[in-house]
């Protein structure tokens, strides 16, 4: 299974389904993260944690521990 | 007549409070929603006396988890406005709309404002407001609140729609989700008003049973209702709360696609991705930032800052304010009491507070311009990787560096951190971090006892940092703090140009609401504290004391000074000094002061440096600085710690821990200090040790078993 914090800085993928629950999930599902998504890695903070994502045209900022819940292809 | 009223709703950075000012210009008041401190803001439409504005808090949604998530349904859902005005930031349309698809099934008028205009326009993308307001059964209006352009035309519409009454909501949902809340509408409907019938079929199926108004539902009915929900999770294979938060964005999606066209799908490099790059660039990062952390502080502590505060301190209170009144009182013949009270205690006591207004205006309106500008978002998510570490997220630090400046906004801005876990850990640690206030304590030792030294404010700073860092180690490996560090989801908003009318409005606020401080706790405290050290029992009769020797407050004093003999600064007028420093920290300066005989001292306290150099060794400064700069905060601090907190037992952990934290910091420093300077070992050194293991162990043990296997899950 290929998460989202595996995905390299300037990739894109699309969101497969969201592990977890409760609401970690919620909250990033609300962001606009579901599944269907497209999703780039646009960069890592300077201390390699946490991402910086580009979803639906805005930047997200996500811990790399959230993005493993995020199953993508 | 009753007036109007229309709710301003939207999500954070959707320029909301940029509109509200523009709608409602000075008119306005800031209070409190009851039970939080989450700011309510409500406001008269300019030219109309029957139109009342009221700007609710940035949210991404209506779900349960925020404060300002709660405060926003609960007000929309119970307490109704005749209207909603949706900002809508037109750059980031689809995040936006999520909320939007909320809003519209509470069953209320709702007018869209597609803000950002202008930026859309330029980017060159082009949105069909009449298809989106067909989609979404509602009207739209384009607005650039930063151009003053729409904001008229919107007041207008949301008028209209106000006196036209709810519409009918568009089915956001299809398919299975549709019918699952449809049979739940059907199970529900005696129970529910028919506004909310749709708001709240939604948030059974996602389980959220707090949102339904009323008492709850049945316990036969809600059985059923949450068999809907088992089947429609059992069919679609996932819970009912993902499932109808898919629905709204495919919707929002069909809706983008027939609204929305881009003119540059690829992705082009805008102004801001540029600024980006270089400011979190992996290596520039953290050199840049500890440059703009230099710069705030050195203009607005060292240059500006410190030359409006001496300005205001001697020549406006001392010259202008003091002199004149003592002249005009002494002219009148009033009794010296009297006169002492008023020149020294009044204007004294609230005029030394006052003098930090401007440093603090100054450092609050560098912090506004950076926050407006987009900074303190990136900020958190350079620091996030260090603050997590112990315990906190990348978001603590902003509560800590407005704490910097004063505690009380500080803890305030706790409240943009999600979880509860480390929104309280940060609340517990803010006041830690040396605020402006505590600044003269350390200049008042700093010059009398350490030769002027630049290091101990230094020293003092990486105290508090110290501070912080292990009270995270220690209290995440508590009960009371288990579980994992909260979700860091959080938006980068674009960079863009400060808007002088927010940030200068920001500012006032957060000052204004110290100035209100000074008017009242302090005042009063300065009153109480003039008439306790001017008065003294002589003969079994209250007289005036010629030297605060006799006082009443030394009587105080020397009454509680035995408990801070370890602490090596157990005499009354440290102890005195330590207790003005809960009314107000800087109130420890003018307390000694006071207590040496002088009406009047400079704010580091220049007059006094002597007496306080006979009074005190190298190392029981260094304790005595250190118990005031971690112990409970100021009474306005500790105000802010339980609004915050909303809860009595976390208060008291709270002020209980700094208090412990405080004593055992000083008790280290002054004790295991003796004994490295050679003294014999005594009860209290013994007392010291243990205290050093105990802490030790606190640091270094293993998180519990428990709470490694949950944190593993």
């Amino acid at each position: 299974m290929k998460t989202l914090d595996q995905l390299p800085v300037g990739e894109e993928a699309r969101v497969v389904r969201l592990h977890g629950q409760g609401a970690v999930k919620r909250r990033i599902m609300e962001m606009g993260l579901i599944r269907g998504t497209r999703v780039l890695v646009r960069k890592l903070a300077p201390l390699g944690d946490p991402m910086e994502l580009t979803v639906r045209g805005y930047e997200l900022s996500l811990r790399k521990a959230d993005a493993a819940l995020i199953e993508i292809e | 007549m009753t007036p109007i009223t229309i709710a301003l709703a939207g999500n954070p950075n959707s320029g909301k409070t940029t509109l509200f000012n523009l709608l409602t210009g000075a008119n306005q008041y800031v209070g409190n929603w009851p039970g939080v401190t989450i700011e309510k803001k409500e406001g008269l439409l300019l030219g109309r006396q029957d139109i009342l504005l009221q700007d609710l808090p940035g949210v991404y949604s209506l779900s349960p988890y925020t404060p300002e998530e709660r405060i926003t349904r609960d007000y929309l859902s119970l307490q109704p406005p005749d209207a909603i005005i949706n900002v809508v930031d037109a750059s980031n349309l689809e995040r936006n709309l999520f909320l939007t698809t909320q809003l519209l099934e509470l069953g209320l008028p709702v007018v869209v404002a597609l803000n950002m205009a202008d930026l859309v326009e330029k980017s060159g993308d082009q949105v069909d407001v009449a298809a989106l307001s067909r989609g979404l059964g509602c009207p739209v209006l384009w607005l650039s609140a930063l151009r003053r352009q729409g904001a008229q035309e919107l007041a207008q519409a949301a008028i209209q729609a106000a006196n036209q009454g709810s519409q009918a909501p568009p089915d956001c949902l299809e398919g299975p989700v549709l019918d699952a809340v449809s049979q739940v509408e059907a199970l529900i409907q005696p129970l529910v008003p028919r506004r909310l019938l749709r708001y709240s079929a939604v948030k059974l199926l996602e389980r959220d049973a707090r949102a339904v108004p009323g008492t709850g539902l049945p316990e036969d009915l809600a059985n059923q209702v949450s068999g809907v929900a088992d089947r429609l999770e059992e069919a679609e294979q996932d819970d009912g709360e993902s499932l109808i938060t898919a629905a709204r964005y495919d919707f929002i999606e069909r809706l983008s696609r027939a609204a929305l066209t881009r003119n540059n799908p690829g992705l082009k490099m805008s102004l801001s991705d540029r600024i980006d790059q270089v400011v979190t660039n992996r290596l520039l990062a953290l050199p840049i930032f500890a440059l703009v952390m230099f710069l705030m502080y050195y203009i607005s502590v060292t240059t500006i800052g410190s030359l409006v505060t001496g300005f205001v301190n001697d020549t406006v209170f001392g010259d202008w304010v003091a002199a004149p009144l003592r002249q005009l009182l002494e002219g009148a013949r009033v009794a010296p009491l009297v006169s002492g009270l008023v020149v020294d205690g009044v204007v004294g006591g609230v005029g030394a507070v006052l003098g930090f207004v401007p440093q603090m205006l100054v450092l609050f309106l560098l912090l506004g311009i950076l926050e407006d500008v987009g900074y303190l978002a990136r900020v958190a998510f350079i620091m996030d990787r260090v603050f997590r570490r112990f315990g906190l997220s990348g978001k603590s630090f902003i509560p800590m560096l407005i704490g910097s400046g004063c505690s009380v906004p500080g803890i305030m801005a706790s409240r943009t951190i999600e979880q509860e876990r480390d929104r309280r850990m940060t609340i517990i640690t803010t006041s830690f971090i040396p605020c402006s206030a505590k600044m003269p304590i350390i200049a008042l030792f700093a010059g009398a006892v350490y030769g002027n030294s630049g290091w101990v404010a230094a020293a003092a700073y990486l105290a508090g940092v110290l501070a912080v860092v292990l009270s995270g180690i220690i209290l995440k490996k508590t009960r009371r703090f288990a579980g994992d560090p909260a979700p860091f989801v959080m938006e980068l908003p674009a960079y863009h140009l400060p808007l002088p009318r927010n940030v200068l409005r920001a500012a006032w606020e957060r000052g204004w609401s110290f100035i209100k401080r000074a008017g009242t706790v302090i005042l009063l405290s300065s009153v109480v504290l003039y008439l306790l050290q001017a008065l003294g029992v002589e003969g079994g009769r209250l007289v005036v004391v010629d030297s605060s020797e006799g006082s009443l407050l030394a009587a105080l004093g020397r009454l509680v000074a035995p408990v801070f003999l370890p602490l090596g600064f157990g005499e009354w007028k440290a102890t005195v000094a330590t207790f003005t420093g809960l009314l107000a920290k800087e109130n420890i300066v003018s307390t000694y002061g006071v207590l040496y005989g002088f009406a009047q001292v400079a704010e580091d306290g220049a007059q006094i440096w002597g007496r306080l150099a006979a009074d005190f060794t190298g190392l029981s400064a260094a304790s005595f600085i250190l118990f005031n700069l971690l112990c409970v905060p100021c009474f306005a601090s500790v105000g802010a710690i339980k609004r915050e907190m909303n809860s009595s037992g976390w208060t008291a952990f709270a002020l209980l821990y700094q208090t412990l934290l405080a004593y055992s910091a000083s008790l280290l420093v002054y004790q295991l200090g003796l004994l490295i300077q050679g003294q014999a070992p005594g009860l209290y050194s013994l007392a010291a040790l243990l205290v050093l293991a105990a802490s030790l162990y606190l640091l270094l043990r293993p998180r519990p078993v428990g709470q490694a296997r949950r944190a593993a899950v």
